[in-house]
């Protein structure tokens, strides 16, 4: 009996051990690049264009890139994400082999790794449409990856609205597209703005599927049809060709940073979420 | 068969547009819901496009090649015309395999702790942590590679650094996320008479957890894996940045090794021609086996709910 005791004891200790493991491989990673990087990032840092391919200067046109970025994906992904989302849940029979299909291509979407994206985007975008490295070439090569994360989360938020909100509604005379309109849409709100945050995090953080769709130029983009630069792509460029470790731990830094503010708000909004359907 | 894709496009673009109009009239309800299901269509047509863009490059290279000559043959040397993608092929492998290696027992282990062990608190403090985790980009852990993990080895273990291990270690640190969620997820699904069972016959916490917990769970567990190791040959930033990409089978895990996606990322930037079509040919071997992985795991995951509607 004391054997098996002292067995469960060191099983035990085993279970903890593993446990710390992650914490401590989490807390080693974000706080080493913290510390390195807290010394270089300050207001010039944000507010400067690179110099020199990155070895001087700040990171100003691969912030501007990255928004651009994420505003384009965001202006081609959302619209039809959530039309998807409507067209699955408030129209289409569950089992219809239409949404079957649709449902069957998301989940794939999502599986696909960033440089499949990357290696289509080239192809179709960047050279069969002729768009060449650009903003809109790399934006609706993102928008196609963030697809599936918009949809599926705002399936989820559609699904959660309560059916006496369509009933009272359509009961008042409302159409069915006004109802969807009016009512279930803002309802669902939240769970859609947790999708398009949770997208935002995985564009910040994209890199393979831009530097081939994009480019990597380092100027300050004039319209969508400019190459531009990314935060994730300069980091890249600046540690891979060894330009500047120094300026590499500041950008690191810096989208650490933007992902741990990214994840809380998704996880405000998912709070939100779960008060509002409770 | 650009041409022919043109004409494709614009012909069913019009029968579109008649189509829209001619619902215009019939009512505007109806209209939404086409234009609706129409938004509904495009990730069918993404997938059938990127499918179509990717294969129809690298598919002749392959049947040029030889599909046996181009997974097997262990040269790799475009300008030269020799397109094999052998050693990458391995290369995407080993340093799969190695990365699973010490992340599954990890993971697992972690899970269990979260799922029957952990106080409340700490479940909830280690689930958010993890979420994190999975919200760092791969450039940022392959930075972290290069700067901690590559100079480590070189000085310790031998070698200059860039290597299967370190692109293990790194690889491995990714997945565990995804391990952990699902395992963690599924033995929460095991329904609790199991457990409860188990434990008024007698049995220990352990061994309640060894045997019945972890085997009712099992097909989540094998779901977690499979997706974990999708999710690190796919990997391909954090992969380049660590590993050294010489185009050669690793002797061992202290030697260089170059992945499948890492080839392409490297060489995509000045590749033309043929070399340009090798390596949309590795996208498109690279693209089966995700696909090939997915489903696995899908049919995994739907095998475990079967079981547990039994």
């Amino acid at each position: 009996m004391k054997a098996t005791n002292r067995l469960e004891k060191i099983i035990n200790l085993c279970f903890w051990l593993s446990a710390s493991v992650i914490a401590g491989i989490f807390i080693i990673i974000i706080g080493y690049i913290a510390v390195k990087g807290f010394s270089v990032v300050n207001l010039d840092f944000i507010f400067t264009a690179p110099t020199r391919a990155g070895k001087e200067g700040g990171i100003s046109t691969t912030i501007i890139g990255t928004v651009y970025l994420t505003a384009v994906a965001l202006l081609f992904a959302v619209p039809l994400g959530v039309s998807t989302a409507i067209y699955l849940e408030e129209y289409a029979r569950r089992k219809s082999r239409f949404a079957r299909l649709v449902n069957l291509t998301a989940e794939t979407l999502a599986g696909i790794p960033s440089i499949i994206f990357g290696l289509f985007g080239f192809v179709f975008f960047v050279i069969f449409l002729n768009l060449g490295w650009s903003i809109l070439s790399g934006g609706m090569t993102l928008a196609i990856m963030i697809l599936p994360t918009i949809t599926r989360t705002a399936q989820e938020a559609i699904l959660n609205v309560p059916h006496e909100y369509r009933e009272n509604s359509l009961a008042l005379g409302a159409s069915k597209w006004q109802t969807i309109s009016k009512i279930t849409i803002p309802s669902a709100a939240p769970g859609i703005i947790t999708g398009i945050i949770l997208s935002i995090g995985r564009v910040v953080g994209e890199t393979a599927a831009i530097i081939l769709t994009a480019g990597s130029s380092l100027g300050m983009p004039l319209s969508l049809s400019d190459p531009v630069r990314t935060m994730a792509v300069h980091l890249y460029i600046l540690a891979l060709e060894g330009i500047s470790l120094e300026r590499a731990f500041g950008t690191a830094f810096v989208i650490v940073i933007l992902i741990i503010i990214i994840n809380y708000m998704a996880h405000l909004s998912l709070r939100r979420l779960s008060h509002l359907s409770s | 068969m650009m041409e022919k894709l043109n004409t494709m496009v614009s012909t069913s673009s019009c029968s579109i547009l008649a189509e829209t109009q001619k619902r215009f009239k019939l009512s505007g309800e109806q209209f939404i819901e086409k234009i609706l299901m129409l938004c509904a269509a495009i990730s069918i047509l993404a997938i059938l496009l990127i499918t179509l863009f990717i294969f129809s490059r690298g598919i002749p290279v392959i049947l040029k090649t030889g599909l046996g000559n181009f997974l097997l043959n262990l040269e790799w040397a475009p300008t030269s015309g020799n397109f094999g993608i052998g050693a990458m092929f391995v290369g995407s492998l080993v340093v799969t395999f190695t990365a699973l290696l010490w992340a599954v027992p990890l993971g697992l282990m972690t899970s269990i702790f979260m799922a029957e062990i952990a106080p409340p608190r700490i479940d909830k403090i280690l689930g958010s942590l993890l979420e994190l985790l999975a919200g760092i980009p791969s450039v940022v852990y392959g930075f972290f590679g290069l700067i901690v993990i590559v100079p480590f080895i070189r000085e310790y273990l031998g070698g200059n650094g860039l290597s299967v291990l370190a692109g293990a270690i790194i690889l491995g640190i990714m997945i565990l996320p995804t391990i952990i969620n699902i395992s963690r997820d599924s033995i929460k699904a095991v329904p609790r008479e199991y457990k409860e069972g188990s434990l008024a016959l007698g049995a220990t916490h352990y061994q309640t957890i060894s045997r019945v917990l972890l085997p009712a769970a099992r097909s989540g567990i094998i779901t977690a894996i499979i997706l974990g190791m999708g999710r690190a040959i796919g990997e391909t930033m954090a992969v380049v940045m660590v590993t050294g990409n010489a185009a050669i089978l690793p002797g061992n895990i202290l030697s260089p090794v170059r992945t499948m996606t890492s080839n392409i990322v490297l060489e995509m930037g000045y590749a033309t021609g043929d070399h340009q079509a090798a390596l949309f040919a590795t996208g498109t071997v690279l693209f089966i086996l995700i696909v090939l992985l997915n489903f696995i795991a899908n049919l995994a995951s739907k095998a475990g709910r079967v079981n547990e509607s039994n």
